[in-house]
């Protein structure tokens, strides 16, 4: 019994979790590779505390586990992402922990949050241990990352770069920067998956890294490609804007917030104290969102004048 | 070819394919049929024979003097077995007369009206009338009632319905092959009664066969066949207005504010029969689908007989049976018994099996937009799942929520499978109490 409809498509809110996980399959990979064993103890150690953390706030509240819609799995993989490689696990262990806890299940799990969980983490981190989270390496060789460099107009000799052309090395991701967002064309590959699967839709990514480009040139920028392809926008905007739990809901509503985030992050970038800023501009847009959904509502069908004419 | 469409819908698996190419095939009447007395939007009947009575098939056997009504028929020839209150395929139960078929199939005098060039409109409007006649969609409105729209709101255009845009469903594609003529005769009466001079018939691309076939039919005549996207809800009275003509209908509006009628292909097929050939509507072509039954069909069949014989001739895997449904899977009405006989209204009886209605427990609304994205009326579906958790009724208004024409696609694209529909129905009852 029940109402219509009685069928149904196949998608459901785990598959589309597994294809996030599945986008950011490549990109795991090019971390491990460039980071070695590191990487991956330190990826694991997130979504495994994430899960944790999930399993025990619904036992504790006496709710249904929640682990199967692989939510956590996700939030743990994108929180490793967003830390360098080098971080003491214990940290890692306690952003994870922020992350869910903070993140996702005060506000009433899945679908209830306002920002995204793997963000909160990371801000909680580089609140907590602003040294930690900014000591990258690459190779055992600490250094400052490419964008750090650009922004204090240090020589690129010092930067962390493996050898030959820097465009290419930051496209494969052989530079200096935290464990996921290294490989340019790793998330560029997880990110047409996605469109693929119509997961996401590749107006919010375009708009975001466009915006980037534009207004860091405009506000002196001297290579708006590196810009663009290192550091963590690529990251921030293929798998984080795009998430749907915290982003605009109506079509109109979902280009006006990536707008805003590209805007934030050429500001804080060109003009705030911070080299990076996509972590914070996407918080900041989280919180903008559902007010951006109140003022971009769809005009319905029918609402012409009365000959049918728009 | 000039081709507008509209923005939303889904693309549900057809499943068209198990009945396309079946010829349509005529089910014996039941030994018993059930025949309720309200079979369209508007009042119940009343009964004109009693209990012992013999009646004749096609005989009159209720009417009612309240506008909104129109009149049933005796499906077969036979004796008045019962009156009485039954559990009928829509909700609750209805007034039904129970005949019992003497097999003999002995028509009653039809009166009819066979060089309708020269009767006038109120007459063939009144024969309409008398015939039964309602739309074949699955909403059945009285035909008679839609033909005669205000006389302010002048109608140029007729655009027929041949869309079918309901998986499984194959009833309106095998009369537009198998008797394309009916249909362009009806059409014709329509045109006369409406006095409009363009018909234009929407048919969905997936059934190339009846594109064709209407075609040939309307060579000549000046009617127009448009082929259109593959894509639910085609059928949609105004997506397909907004497809066929590129009108859209304001909203709270009816099709005539745009200058146009729409009729089902069926309707016009039973307007013909009912006028020229004096045929009242008690036989309608059922498509019997679905994964538990075993062999699928279309079948044409009296108004009365039960589902469990339509079910039967089919051969149905009880077993399998997830959800039972009268019409199309995205619009139907589910079923809770086989005890309830075809109607008007029937255009398809599916035995749907739990692995096709791929039902999952509900989850949390990951704001995905995906309701948003199909749409065709450009609403907001996951605020109103919000909203009626919530218990904000009065705000429902606000987010145009009586625009919604039920479709589903929100629901059936739902990832988190959100109980989409029940929250638009809720609502629209509770907005519509505190209007009051």
């Amino acid at each position: 019994m029940g109402p219509s409809p009685h069928i149904r498509t196949s998608e459901t809110v785990d598959k589309v979790m597994l294809d996030v996980i599945i986008a950011l399959i490549p990109a795991l990979l090019m971390a491990i590779y460039v980071f070695k064993l590191r990487a991956l103890i330190v990826t694991a150690v997130s979504v495994v505390c994430c899960m944790l953390t999930e399993f025990l706030f619904n036992k504790i509240r006496k709710k249904e586990c929640t682990l199967h819609d692989k939510s956590a799995i996700v939030t743990g993989l994108l929180f490793a992402f967003v830390i360098p490689v080098g971080m003491s696990l214990p940290f890692v262990a306690i952003g994870a922990f922020v992350c869910i806890a903070l993140g996702k299940m005060i506000f009433g799990g899945l679908g209830c949050n306002i920002f995204n969980p793997a963000l909160v983490g990371r801000a909680f981190v580089q609140a907590s241990w602003p040294v930690a989270i900014t000591t990258f390496t690459l190779d055992g060789v600490a250094g400052p990352t490419m964008l750090d460099a650009m922004k204090r107009g240090l020589p690129m000799s010092d930067v962390l770069i493996g050898e030959g052309n820097m465009y290419v090395q930051a496209l494969i991701g052989k530079i200096g920067g935290c464990i996921g967002e290294t490989s340019a064309i790793a998330l560029i590959i997880g990110g047409i998956y996605l469109v693929y699967k119509k997961q996401i839709d590749w107006k919010m990514p375009v708009i975001i890294v466009l915006t980037v480009a534009v207004f860091t040139t405009l506000l002196g920028a001297k290579d708006p490609i590196m810009q663009v392809i290192s550091g963590g926008l690529l990251l921030g905007a293929i798998f984080m804007a795009t998430d749907m739990v915290t982003s605009p809901v109506t079509p109109k509503g979902k280009l006006i917030y990536a707008f805003g985030i590209g805007f934030l992050i050429s500001m804080i970038r060109m003009k705030g104290g911070y080299p990076e800023g996509t972590a914070f501009s996407i918080l900041i847009m989280n919180g903008v969102t559902p007010l951006i959904n109140r003022y971009t509502m769809p005009k319905k069908f029918g609402e012409v004048k009365a000959d049918g004419k728009k | 070819m000039k081709f507008f469409g509209f923005r939303g819908g889904v693309h549900p698996p057809d499943n068209k394919a198990q009945t396309a190419t079946k010829a349509t095939e005529k089910m014996p009447s039941p030994k018993m049929v059930y025949v309720p007395l309200q079979q369209h939007i508007g009042a119940p009947l009343d009964p004109l024979v009693k209990v012992g009575d013999t009646v004749l098939k096609g005989q009159k056997i209720a009417d009612s003097t309240a506008f909104m009504s129109t009149t049933i028929h005796s499906p077969v020839s036979g004796i008045v077995k019962k009156i009485e209150q039954r559990v009928f395929p829509l909700m609750g139960k209805a007034n039904t007369i129970i005949i019992e078929n003497d097999g003999k199939d002995e028509w009653c005098e039809l009166e009819k009206i066979e060089n309708w060039q020269e009767a006038s409109k109120e007459d063939l409007l009144k024969l309409i009338r008398e015939k039964g006649i309602v739309g074949i969609g699955g909403a059945s409105f009285p035909t008679h009632i839609k033909l005669n729209p205000p006389k302010d709101t002048p109608i140029d255009t007729l655009v027929l319905n041949g869309a079918e845009c309901e998986p499984y469903l194959n009833s309106d594609n095998r009369l537009m092959l198998e008797d394309p003529n009916s249909i362009v005769e009806g059409i014709k009466i329509i045109k006369k009664i409406l006095g409009v001079n363009t018909a234009v018939i929407g048919i969905e691309e997936n059934k190339p066969l009846a594109i064709a076939s209407m075609r040939k039919a309307c060579e000549g005549t000046g009617i127009e066949v448009m082929p259109l996207h593959t894509k639910y809800p085609q059928g949609g009275e105004k997506q397909l207005i907004k497809a066929v003509l590129d009108r859209e209908v304001p909203s709270g509006k009816l099709p005539a504010s745009v200058g146009v009628v729409v009729q089902n292909t069926g309707t016009a097929a039973a307007i013909y029969r009912g006028v020229v050939l004096g045929e009242p509507l008690i036989e309608k072509i059922v498509t019997v689908s679905g994964k538990a039954i075993k062999e699928p069909k279309n079948l044409k069949v009296v108004i009365g007989t039960p589902f469990s014989e339509l079910l039967e001739y089919c051969g149905v895997d009880r077993e399998k049976v997830d959800k039972l449904v009268m019409g199309g899977p995205m619009m139907g009405m589910a079923q809770f018994t086989e005890e309830v006989p075809v109607i008007k209204g029937t255009g398809g009886l599916l035995a749907l099996t739990k692995e096709e209605t791929n039902y999952t427990k509900p989850q949390a609304c990951i704001s995905c937009g995906k309701c948003v994205d199909v749409c065709p009326m450009h609403l907001v579906p996951f605020m109103y799942a919000r909203l009626a958790k919530k218990e904000e009724w009065e705000n429902l208004g606000q987010y145009n929520l009586m625009d919604c024409i039920e479709c589903g696609s929100c629901a059936y694209i739902c990832p988190a499978n959100r109980p989409l529909t029940e929250a638009i129905k809720i609502g629209k009852a509770k907005l519509r109490a505190i209007k009051k």
